[in-house]
Parts: C-alpha cells; structure tokens; sequence
C-alpha cells in the first residue's frame, strides 16, 4: 500500500528515471515491452523470410543477398559492422522479449495461489495459441539456437560451407528429421504470432470498434504468410523444386 | 429435477478443505442456483450438519455479492449472468455440478465458497472516487457530455465487483475489474482532475495483489456485466500517458 501512496504523492515530482524505473517494472509496462519488442521481432521474422524467398530464384541470387548483408554499409563502414549492429539490436530485442516474459510468468504463478479449480476449466475466450505462448516461445527459442547452428555457425550442418548459402540450405533441408524439425517450429512460431500480433494491440491500448475488426485479421494473415513462406522454402528443397 | 453437487467444503481460512458431495431432489426449474443451494442447506440443517457458506445479497444481480466457479465457468454456463440470477433450467436432470470457490492468491477462502474480496477495495480506495472540491453542484444537464463517452462510461460502470474476472483469469488478474473503475471515472468530465494520479495509483494498487493480463480475454465472458476488454487496453495506454504527465508535473496535484 505504502508504494502506491508514495507514487502518487502530489508534492513529490518525479525525475525521469524514476519515471523508467517505474514504468518499466510495472506489468502493464513489461506487457508494452513485449508488445514493442514483439513488433521489432515480427519485423525482422517477416525481412528474413522474404529475404530468403530469393532461393526460388537461383542459387546465386540467395548467395549474393548473404554477401550483401555483410557488405551493408558499402564502403563507409567496415565489413559486416553494419550487420553486427543489426544483429546486436535483434539479440537485445530477444533478450528484453524474454526477460519480460519470465518476470511476468513468475508474477501470475504466484498471483494464481496454490490451489486451483478441480472441475475442468471451461475456456470461453481463451484459445490454443494463447494458452500455450509459454511453450511455443520457448519451441521458437531453441528453435533459433538450433537454426544459428545449423545455418550460421554450421557444426550441426555436416555439410556446411562458409558463405554457400543455398548449398548448406539445400543440404540441411534434405535430411527428412531435420525439414520436419523446421515444419514444427514454423508451426509453432505461427501459433505464437497468432496470439502475439493480435494481443500487442491490447497490451499498447489500441482497442475499441474502430480498430477490433481488423486486429485479428492482421494476426491470422501475418502467422499464415510467415507459415506458408517459410514452409514453401524446405517443401522446394523436399520435392526439389529447389535443389 | 434430481442433482448430484459436489461441493467445496473449508472450515475456516486456515482449515484444509475437500469436496463433499450431496443429491438433491425435487429441485424446480425455476429455482435459482442460490434457492437450489438454499434447498441444500434447509436439508443440512434438519440433519444437523453445517450448512454450505456462500455470499449473496440482492439476489438480483447487482450487488455482486454472489459469485461461485460452476463447472469450471465462472457464474455458471449462462453468460452475462450472476450466478443468483441463473436459473436451474440451465441444467438437466441428473446432472453432477461442480462447485468451487474464486480461486486466486489474493482472495483466500474463507469458509466454504466464501472469499475474501477485500483487495478489490484496496484498489477502489486508491483511487475510485472524485474528490476534487468543486464547489456546489451545478445541474447534471448543464456539463456537457459526449453520448459515445456516455455510454462508454455506463458500460464501464455496470461492474458490479463480483470477482468473476479475477476467477476465470488463467493468471489471477485484476485488470478487466480494474479497469472498468477506471474508465467510468476517467471517461467523463467530472473524472479528469484526476485522472491520471488515479489511473497510476490504482493500476499500482492492482498490481500488488493481482496477476498481469495475457489478452486471452476470459474475463470479459466471465463477466455478468459482459464488459468489454476494450477497457484494458484503454487502462494500458492511459496508465502510460498518466506516467508521461506525472514526472512533468511541477508539484502541483490535480493539473
Ligand atoms: S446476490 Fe447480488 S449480484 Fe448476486
């Protein structure tokens, strides 16, 4: 109780770190964190997808754009300065994404008590996507360690070649475990969109009849598009559409 | 009609508590879910035994005193309904139904399917109120009102504290409850000099006791008032305009 007096005492006005300290810890803050960080990170899902569509072009287009990435910056920055701070920014997005959503966890657990309802719960609203965001963000995570290995770093690639982008695609995607493997995370991520893309609009306060009609749509088209494009990618390399 | 409950049944705060289960008879169709747990305790009594504690009042869905988890829905499979305004013809003859109280850390049982719903008062004393001196009144119709405010702040208004948000919440959260006090007050004129220390001290008084919001919106239809989680994201993004106002404020309150 004493907190939230304190907060709100009129004489006392507050700094602008105190202001962050506050805002930030607060969970209605953490949720515009993840909401924030959600969009930096749908963002970059939806670059790095059609980035790789250029497979279906020809090997060397998909080669040319990893090269690219590298020479961004051209010849005023070093090479791959600019991609390294792209990527820095990306892991701090997932990082705060994270930390946010394993404060909050931890928060609900504890508000939820120890005993629960025996009776089955009757979910009215709540779907699958939002019940299981915990499991599918986690699926993505390791997902992407995975994918890093695979793709980037190359150990769990027994083919991999530094730079070979579509021949080290090509390879990983033609080991059967290793395509479903990636098939379940799209799923997953595409569950996880599902929720998250429509529920950012709630946690930043975008709401109301203007707005409700189209915020679900939005969800539903982006999870799909990601799905279906990142899934088109290992299909092409199965039925050797791509090869 | 016959049933089968089984019921929550805690001797005190402290006591461990289990289910009990209980036949009931001759239950009306017109009876409501409280006449038939009265019908219950009338026959606890003439056995001598304890009857089943459960809240009420008005037993006309106002007053939100009632309020229990049926079958695993909040207020029973009827939306948009107190439990005491739900009918037994909602259900069917030899039915085995389920009873439990609000489950969340920040309402512990008291006895049986009663709660404590106290912290639901620590939030409305944070904040839920308009006591900025402004002289005497003047005529209602003489402060011009926005209808679309109006009606938004009615809705919000309808909430009658039952606690059903707070029981369906997979995460034990207040902010739908919350939320509709807020926007009723924030949402009118008389509500702004107010406004944004209210919006942050209640939010914060919420957040002591209760769970965050994941937007799967049980709350809203667990809610006899049927109340639209709209207001969530309008507390969200008020909460974060209160916060921009408040360090920029001079000392002054109420500006
Ligand atoms: S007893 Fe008053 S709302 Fe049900």
């Amino acid at each position: 109780m004493t907190t939230a007096e304190a907060r709100v005492d009129p004489t006392h006005r507050r700094g602008w770190w105190e202001w962050l300290g506050n805002f930030f810890t607060s969970d209605i803050g953490m949720k515009w964190l993840m909401a924030l960080t959600g969009i930096g990170l749908l963002v970059y899902v939806l670059a790095h997808m059609l980035g790789n569509l250029k497979v279906f072009i020809s090997a060397e287009e998909i080669d040319l754009y990893g090269e690219a990435l590298r020479e961004l910056g051209g010849h005023l920055f070093p090479r791959t300065s600019i991609l390294w701070i792209l990527r820095i920014g990306l892991i701090a997005t997932f990082a705060v994404h994270i930390w946010a959503a394993a404060v909050l966890t931890k928060r609900n657990v504890d508000a939820r008590g120890k005993v629960r309802y025996h009776a089955k719960r009757h979910w009215a609203a709540a779907n699958y996507a939002s019940r299981t965001m915990l499991w599918t963000g986690i699926i993505v995570a390791l997902f992407v360690l995975y994918h890093l290995a695979d793709l980037t770093w190359g150990f769990a690639n027994p083919d991999f070649e530094r730079g070979e982008v579509y021949a080290n695609l090509v390879a990983s995607f033609q080991r059967l475990p290793v395509a479903i493997l990636y098939i379940v995370a799209q799923l997953a991520l595409a569950f996880h969109i599902y929720h998250g893309a429509w529920s950012m609009f709630q946690s930043l306060g975008i709401a109301g009849s203007r707005y409700n009609d189209w915020r679900r749509a939005f969800a539903i088209a982006f999870a799909a598009l990601i799905f279906v494009g990142n899934c088109s990618i290992v299909f092409g390399v199965m039925f050797r559409v791509i090869a | 009609m016959d049933l089968t409950l089984r019921v929550w049944r805690q001797a005190g705060p402290k006591a461990a508590g289990d289910f009990k289960t209980y036949h009931v008879e001759d239950v009306s169709r017109d009876a409501s879910f409280l006449e038939m747990l009265d019908q219950v305790n009338e026959a606890l009594n003439a056995q001598g035994e304890e009857p089943i504690a459960f809240d009420h009042d008005c037993r006309e869905g106002i007053c939100g005193m009632c309020g229990v988890m049926i079958n695993g829905t909040p207020h029973g499979p009827q939306r948009g309904t107190a439990t005491c305004q739900l009918h037994m013809r909602k259900f069917s003859d030899g039915d085995m139904i389920t009873v439990e109280p609000w489950r969340a850390a920040a309402f512990p049982v008291l006895r049986d399917l009663v709660v404590d719903r106290s912290p639901f008062d620590r939030i409305i004393e944070s904040g839920g109120y308009i006591t900025a001196p402004t002289g005497s009144a003047p005529d209602a119709n003489l402060i011009p009102v926005p209808k679309d405010a109006v009606d938004s702040a009615f809705d919000a208004a309808a909430c009658i504290g039952c606690g059903a948000c707070v029981a369906a919440c997979p995460n034990s959260a207040a902010n739908l409850f919350t939320a509709a006090k807020i926007a009723h007050l924030n949402l009118l004129p008389q509500g702004q000099a107010e406004r944004w220390n209210r919006t942050v001290a209640m939010v914060e008084t919420m957040e002591e006791w209760f769970g965050s919001c994941t937007n799967h919106g049980e709350c809203e239809t667990a809610c006899p008032q049927e109340i639209s989680i709209d207001f969530i994201a309008w507390m969200n993004a008020d909460y974060v305009r209160a916060q921009f106002k408040n360090p920029s404020k001079t000392g002054r309150d109420n500006l």
